[in-house]
């Protein structure tokens, strides 16, 4: 079943630069995708347009069975409930530890106490990071930090986590542990997860399907793919 | 009940972010407390005015002294002319005869003199004693009373009464431009006070905005510290009104200058003027708030 569907998705920013040009895609459920390509090559924008941060200029992005290209500002918030959403900056409340950013996510929904209990604390034991709960940002390493993030990504059981550059900053270990982690939750929960990287080592060595962009293109699509060759 | 959690997280989050931004919420809730003295110190005043006012409508008499030829008849169409002005509530006829047994019976000193003046001796006039509806319109009822034929003198403490009312209708006015300005300068200082708020919880916001909350509830704690402000405002106003005038009653022994200026009894008035207060003090709150929210939060 496919879960993300993109139909002759053109993306034209406001100053006239094409980010995406007629771009069609699907996405099973429970499949994880890599999305590669260098700088400016649209990953970001492909990524943005699917949590709706932006709406493309022409085609359809249906994700779970909702247009999101046709979704209004007021109702955003439906499609984002049903997402988790990573960045490359972690984007953790500094003031907060580990158990309130990830709690945080219930909480601003209104959930019960309880289930906020029961949800974190489960959402945190699967990153990794049961140990830390009382920590806060800053006395965390990179990986952790990021392990935080996706803790707050998964807590709410979305169907789709969209992850971009999430390795971006840190080193080639830690890199390594973070996907790891992501490759737990799509196993352990079937979560559907796309990741937009520039990091080869992470592609090759975990042979899943591969997106490559190139200005604003979708150019390859590998089954399970590798990153060696490509011209990006 | 999810409404009611969100609405908790919003009233804690509200009080956190007061202290976080201290100077600013200071500021503001400064404004708002002056601004809540005037309100509550007018409110205070005019419902007093308007308690004695009513007190003095009551009493005010205006006294017609009628010329000494009049006769009966001439007596009973002045009455029914009286009576059927409009401002004219009742009106009592009291001989120059009554007057003299009155005052008899007030001083032994008026009574010695008194008792030898036989029926046409009687220096006295015969008058009539009237009362009027509205107080305010007692000059113009005394200036048609005193156009007709037969009048003498109309008198009733003419100078009191207008120097009263006007002071007060004053004082009124006065206060109204005073708390009007400054609800204005107070709303300036909270839409500031929320706008540092909304920029200082902006990566809180984009994260709210991530994990799906919807508009309506990242909206909402900043209008409720809005509220929270105004509330924290009203306290001081408040307890100025319950103890201030409860204190300032009981010193004066609930009259002031007079007997005639009578106050209004503390229970249950300065309740329901707090009250007032502090639905004020959140109302104009919530309005800074929802005004930098509609400027500044763009979700």
């Amino acid at each position: 079943m496919d879960f993300i569907q993109m139909k002759n998705v053109k993306k034209q920013y406001k100053n006239g630069v094409t980010a995406i040009y007629d771009l069609n895609l699907t996405i099973k459920k429970g499949e994880f995708a890599f999305i590669i390509g260098g700088s400016g090559s649209g990953k970001s924008t492909l990524i943005k347009m699917l949590y709706r941060e932006e709406k493309p200029t022409l085609g359809e992005i249906i994700v779970g069975g909702v247009n999101v290209a046709k979704l209004r500002n007021k109702k955003v918030y439906k499609i984002r409930r049903k997402l988790g959403i990573v960045f490359q900056d972690y984007r953790l409340l500094a003031k907060s530890n580990v158990y309130e950013n990830v709690a945080f996510a219930l909480e601003v929904l209104g959930a019960k106490k309880e289930e906020i209990r029961t949800k974190t604390l489960k959402a945190i034991e699967l990153v990794g990071l049961k140990a830390k709960v009382h920590n806060y940002p800053d006395e965390l390493s990179g990986g952790e930090q990021q392990r935080v993030a996706i803790a707050r990504a998964i807590v709410n059981e979305p169907k789709l986590l969209i992850c971009d550059e999430p390795t971006g900053n840190l080193d080639p270990e830690r890199s390594m542990e973070i996907v790891k982690v992501l490759d737990n939750i799509h196993k352990t929960c079937g979560t559907t997860i796309i990741m937009a990287t520039h990091d080869r080592d992470i592609v090759n060595k975990m042979k899943k399907r591969v997106l490559v962009l190139k200005d604003g293109r979708l150019v390859k699509d590998y089954e399970k793919g590798t990153y060696h060759n490509e011209d990006i | 009940m999810k409404i009611f959690r969100m609405l908790g997280r919003s009233i804690r989050d509200a009080f956190k972010s007061v202290f976080r931004n201290f100077s600013l919420s200071m500021a503001s809730i400064t404004c708002i407390t002056i601004t809540l003295i005037i309100v509550a110190v007018s409110m205070v005043a005019s419902y007093n005015v308007e308690h004695f006012s009513k007190v003095i409508q009551k009493d005010v008499t205006m006294v017609v002294f009628l010329d000494n030829d009049i006769t009966e008849d001439e007596i009973k169409e002045l009455e029914v002319k009286i009576n059927k002005l409009n401002n004219v509530e009742k009106c009592n006829f009291k001989s120059k005869a009554k007057s003299k047994e009155e005052m008899m019976a007030e001083s032994d000193v008026f009574k010695g003199i008194m008792q030898t003046w036989e029926e046409k001796d009687n220096p006295l006039k015969d008058s009539f004693l009237i009362k009027v509806k509205n107080i305010e319109e007692i000059k113009n009822t005394a200036n048609i009373i005193r156009s007709y034929e037969k009048v003498d003198i109309v008198n009733y403490g003419e100078e009191m009464v207008n120097n009263l009312i006007s002071t007060f209708s004053t004082i009124e006015k006065i206060a109204i431009v005073a708390v009007v300005a400054l609800i204005v300068v107070t709303v300036f200082l909270i839409i500031n006070t929320i706008k540092l708020t909304i920029f200082s919880r902006k990566r809180e916001i984009s994260i709210m905005r991530l994990v799906g909350a919807s508009n309506f509830s990242i909206k909402v704690p900043f209008i409720v510290e809005g509220m929270v402000l105004g509330f924290i405002g009203s306290i001081i106003p408040i307890l100025i009104v319950i103890y201030g005038y409860t204190l300032l009653f009981d010193h004066f022994n609930g009259v002031l200058y007079s007997s005639l200026i009578q106050l209004v009894n503390p229970q249950p008035f300065v309740y329901i003027v707090s009250l007032f207060v502090a639905l004020v003090g959140m109302l104009v709150g919530m309005i800074g708030s929802a005004s930098a929210v509609r400027k500044y939060l763009k979700v």
